[in-house]
């Protein structure tokens, strides 16, 4: 039996179609209802609904075998387990945005508001920026404009959130997709099943030109 | 003594040791402090670089052991022709990297320093997998070279900041991002193709064909390869030929370690229970000639692994009055102690006690 941690909420359910194309489906699984955990003991599968970001701490702690979490949390918080697929799907990238009439003049101290703290400090740390990190957990947009921070490091996918407060897109840290994860000893001991599941996963993705 | 009674990581210290002893390693014991000065100097080493401090009572700025090895160096002397073969079982002190918390980790292992040969290699490796065995039936010890993938990736590109992205990846099992990170380098199709390679060769020593035709043209890495090959022949000659695995994905830091590197899993324990390899490059770091090979095994994580939960505390729940005089309390206990029960004696019952039986004398009290 594989133990498959799924996110919750939209990408979640286009990761779970690719389980279903790949041969994996789990029909309980769309019964309307409070359950958290699916099993198919027939495909050798159970899935289970987390929250997104804690899908790789289900996978790295082995109670769940894979998992597909967003590359976002996997550089945020640098869980040890193996990244064995780029789904991509879930496309959005990490980027610096700031005020439109925002100029890094480099002299003094950036302030950068943020959820993924980790993520901020090694991209700066790369570019030798002296930064003042400002952990926030929502609403980050709002911190420039409130004078809170100069500029925000944050997920944008279509840019309209930005757009619709007077923010710019800076530069792109790195691009962001869903990954396939696996613990390290279960890939260990069920490595064939793992193997093809994620053999016929890459069946499923669906590659840019 | 009755070994039902030991937990998993007490019984494993006492088959740990005897096998160790049969092998001709000498224990070894240390102070739980060292000096911070040699964490300092070889921060990169540990696990975590953080470790708890003090100063002494003279003054002397001390630690409490995060690690065994740099200390059992510490301790041993350079000869040209013999090897010093040391165990030990020991508390380290350390970080979790789950927790973020300080932990205090029992850690079991050895050393082996002098002129180590692809005999003493051989040995140490055997004696990993054997360490493994008295864990459990169900474990993989997974081995691999840093010589071959330094070589392979020596000659695709000299950037530093590549090498250390690539190891990053390889580590990871993740391909997709290989074969990105060898587009953006410009890397040949030949060594893209081998670096990839790297990220997903897994499994038992028929792989070794493969890993031959990656080092192929490479004279570092047929080298290595060599080396790795003869290792993995010898354990296939024993008991452990099934539980090889060949995985490049167990890297350790090249700025300690040199050549063969390997990682024990046990299944039921999510992590690695045991790493090792042979940390020449450390030796020459500390200023030693010596070369050196060793592994360590944490035994904190067989916790994971003691699934039964008994269903009592105790057989008896013993319940006597202030009225029950001495002698009739102890000759109770006794007789149920002899009858090959465990006794709790009490004089009211304890809530958290669970019990299979309660044999109460409050209502027979003897006169005083």
């Amino acid at each position: 039996m594989i133990n498959i941690a799924l996110p919750k909420g939209r990408l979640g359910e286009r990761v779970y179609a690719m389980f279903e194309r790949a041969g994996y489906e789990c029909p309980s699984i769309k019964e309307s209802n409070r359950k958290l955990i699916f099993e198919n003991a027939e495909k050798g599968v159970r899935y289970f609904w987390v929250k997104p970001s804690d899908v790789s701490i289900y996978v790295e702690r082995g109670a769940a075998d894979i998992g597909v979490a967003g590359k976002d949390i996997l550089l945020e918080y640098a869980p040890e387990v193996y990244e064995l697929l780029d789904l991509n799907i879930g496309k959005c990238r990490m980027a610096v945005a700031g005020k439109k009439d925002f100029y890094d003049d480099n002299q003094k101290t950036l302030k950068v508001a943020t959820k993924f703290v980790n993520i901020a400090k090694s991209y700066y740390a790369s570019k030798c920026r002296d930064i003042d990190i400002i952990k926030l957990n929502g609403s980050i947009e709002i911190a420039p404009i409130l004078g809170l921070s100069d500029v925000i490091v944050d997920i944008v996918e279509t840019g309209t959130t930005l757009k619709e407060n007077d923010l710019d897109v800076v530069e792109t840290i790195v691009p962001i997709s869903a990954r396939l994860i696996a613990n390290k000893a279960s890939y260990k001991f069920k490595t064939e099943e793992i193997e093809k599941i994620v053999e016929k996963m890459k069946a499923q993705v669906k590659f840019d030109d | 003594m009755n070994e039902a009674i030991l937990k998993h990581d007490e019984r494993a210290i006492l088959a740990l040791r005897a096998l160790y002893r049969q092998y001709g390693y000498s224990s070894f014991k240390m102070s739980k402090f060292e000096e911070y000065d040699l964490y300092v100097q070889n921060k990169d080493f540990l696990v975590s670089d953080r470790v708890i401090a003090f100063n002494d009572t003279d003054g002397r700025f001390l630690a409490l052991k995060p690690d065994v090895t740099l200390s059992i160096i510490k301790n041993t002397v350079d000869e040209a022709d013999c090897v010093q073969k040391v165990c030990y079982n020991e508390n380290v002190y350390r970080v979790s990297g789950s927790t973020h918390q300080f932990k205090e980790i029992m850690q079991t292992g050895l050393e082996c320093i002098g002129a180590v040969d692809l005999c003493d290699c051989a040995e140490v490796l055997y004696l990993a997998g054997k360490s493994l065995a008295t864990i459990s039936d169900e474990f993989t010890l997974n081995i691999s070279n840093m010589g071959i993938i330094s070589a392979i990736l020596d000659s695709a590109c000299t950037d530093e900041l590549f090498k250390k992205e690539i190891i990053r990846l390889i580590a990871e099992k993740n391909s997709h991002e290989a074969i990105a990170l060898c587009k953006k380098y410009s890397i040949c199709n030949d060594d893209a193709s081998k670096i990839v390679a790297l990220t997903t060769l897994y499994g038992g020593t028929e792989l070794l064909g493969k890993v031959e035709e990656l080092c192929c043209g490479n004279g570092e890495a047929q080298e290595a390869y060599t080396r790795l090959s003869e290792l993995c022949a010898s354990l296939a000659e024993t008991d452990l030929a099934d539980k090889i695995r060949i995985d490049f994905s167990v890297v350790n830091d090249m700025n300690y370690y040199n050549g063969i590197v390997f990682k024990g899993f046990v299944s039921g324990i999510f992590e690695d229970i045991l790493s090792g390899g042979e940390y020449d490059t450390l030796m020459r770091r500390m200023g030693r000639t010596s070369k050196a090979i060793g592994f360590a095994l944490y035994l904190d994580l067989l916790e994971a692994l003691d699934k039964s939960r008994s269903e009592y505390d105790v057989d008896v729940l013993l319940l006597y009055a202030e009225s029950n005089s001495l002698k009739q309390v102890m000759a109770k206990r006794e007789e149920l102690v002899l009858s090959g029960k465990s006794v709790s004696a009490q004089r009211a019952i304890p809530k958290r006690l669970r019990y299979k039986e309660l044999v109460d004398i409050r209502g027979e009290a003897d006169l005083k």
